[in-house]
């Protein structure tokens, strides 16, 4: 049985689940990313 | 009753045509939420002001009692991953998430009465007892399921997943210094309602996960994958029951390994600010050494995608002794920076250090997956992490009493933690010896095709389909 990567889970789909989970944590490594910016000043 | 069944790991099998690439965002969904562990400090001054509101009053707790909540959470983090792993394995990964998100927010809540009764015990009941089982629980959910989806690259899938739990602190700590300023006011700190508001939170991001989660069906494998055929001498491909694999010495030696490569690490991510500021004082300010413990979390997350992927590679063994030996290199190298004032070399060499404990993490149950093989590797991880438990005392008493003898035996403070680093290298030298002595485990502890000891209906033991 070979994976059928289209036919159940849209694109959609994949993009709603890898944002709901990836944009809080590129918001926090940003704002973590600021703040390290500190150690350089 | 219906609810019930939706948890069954018979309802969690994928149909045709779902995508395998929705099953790191499920494990994202827990890891990121449990991470906020690694942000519970940000709570530690506000808890010591509930009563004085501006400055501890005599009622108040003290940080040193605070101290406590996160230990209690991490030795129940342990011990639940080590007695419940069986039970997430043969339950699936939906029903172990759901449970993992009612410990985890439920202990928010409970901790929320107990700071607003202002009652301790029920924030160490809450937060440290409830809530290190959702951490044990949803730490190890997921790590089965995302092996058995990603068999191509095992080390890629859960080095996702793990480096959630890194990445749950960045979400988590700026998440509640917001919170606690909307709900602080002039005469009340608002601890209480911002457990309540991420309590929900976390409630809803699991809960998520667990709907979006699925098993592989029997006898499934990815477009175009061939298992390898010739066979690897480390890379089993037959199956070990969990109770079993704690008789061979590879599980042991796993754990040592672990255990010695998360002292190390540990026991320098906690002293960090303190230690870059006393080895180079009038060089790293207060806020610089903030800013070099920012970056140090960064490392931490970003080494256990990176080195677990790097695994699949160049192999799980492989990718420890790199651990070890650069390891000791860099710890030796420390002083030494020190003596010469480079601030860069400091920094340099413990960003790779920190990465490497990350890695560390992420890249054992693809270890215990090529040891012990795919059904049981959850369980078995789950029992490992005691060696985290363990890592969590050794690592900071060795930092800390080494340190504190030096100073007080006339060592100055800005070489008072080369013997640390001399000890941490010591340390690494014998993960090394207990990784070359991690060999293929014997035959005579595979599952046979007669064994039916927590098998699932219609899936034998992965020796009797080999």
């Amino acid at each position: 049985m070979a994976e059928d990567a289209q036919g159940g889970t849209t694109t959609l789909n994949l993009v709603l689940a890898w944002g709901f989970v990836g944009i809080p944590l590129a918001l926090g490594v940003l704002q973590t990313l600021i703040n390290a910016m500190k150690l350089f000043q | 009753m219906a609810l019930l069944s939706f948890l069954d790991r018979e309802h969690t099998v994928a149909k045709p045509g779902f995508s395998r690439w929705m099953v790191p965002p499920a494990a994202l969904c827990v890891h990121l939420c449990i991470g906020q562990a690694y942000a519970l400090s940000v709570f530690n001054l506000p808890m010591t002001k509930l009563i004085g509101i501006t400055q501890s009053a005599p009622g108040d707790w003290k940080l040193t009692e605070l101290g406590w909540i996160f230990s209690i959470a991490m030795v129940f983090l342990g011990g639940s991953a080590a007695v419940f792993g069986r039970w997430v394995e043969e339950g699936g990964p939906r029903r172990a998430m759901f449970t993992a998100a009612l410990c985890w927010a439920g202990g928010f809540f409970v901790s929320a009465i107990g700071v607003y009764t202002h009652t301790l015990w029920l924030i160490y009941i809450g937060y440290g007892v409830l809530g290190g089982c959702g951490l044990g629980i949803g730490y190890i959910s997921p790590v089965s399921t995302l092996i058995k989806w990603f068999p191509d690259r095992p080390g890629m899938a859960t080095g996702m997943a793990i480096m959630g739990f890194g990445g749950g602190a960045f979400i988590a700590s700026p998440l509640s210094v917001w919170l606690l300023g909307k709900f602080t006011t002039a005469t009340h700190v608002g601890v209480a309602e911002t457990f309540i508001v991420m309590g929900c939170i976390y409630f809803f991001f699991m809960i998520v996960g667990s709907i979006i989660v699925r098993v592989p069906a029997p006898g499934w494998k990815p477009e175009g994958y061939t298992a390898p055929v010739r066979a690897q001498r480390l890379i089993t491909k037959n199956d070990v029951f969990v109770y079993d694999a704690l008789k061979t010495p590879q599980f042991w030696l796993i754990w040592w390994v672990l255990c010695l490569n998360v002292t190390a690490g540990i026991g320098v991510l906690g002293q960090a600010s303190a230690m870059s500021q006393e080895m180079f004082p009038g060089h790293i300010t207060p806020v610089a050494a903030a800013g070099f413990v920012g970056l140090m979390s960064l490392f931490n997350m970003g080494g256990r995608f990176f080195w677990a992927s790097t695994s699949d590679y160049i192999g799980r063994r492989n990718t420890y002794f790199v651990f070890m030996v650069l390891g000791f290199c860099l710890y030796c190298t420390v002083p030494y920076t020190g003596s010469v004032g480079s601030v860069a070399g400091f920094v340099a060499c413990f960003l790779v250090i920190i990465s490497m404990y990350g890695g560390g993490f992420s890249t054992v149950p693809a270890y215990l997956r090529d040891m012990f093989g795919t059904r049981y590797v959850g369980a078995i991880h789950g029992m490992l992490l005691t060696a985290w438990s363990a890592a969590g005392i050794f690592g900071p008493v060795l930092v800390n009493y080494i340190r504190e003898y030096n100073v007080t035996h006339g060592v100055p403070k800005a070489q008072a933690y080369n013997t640390t680093m001399y000890i941490m290298a010591g340390l690494l030298v014998i993960g090394f010896i207990c990784n070359f002595f991690v060999k293929a485990v014997h035959a005579r502890f595979h599952m046979k095709a007669t064994d039916d000891r927590g098998t699932e209906p219609g899936i034998a033991p992965a020796g009797a389909r080999a």
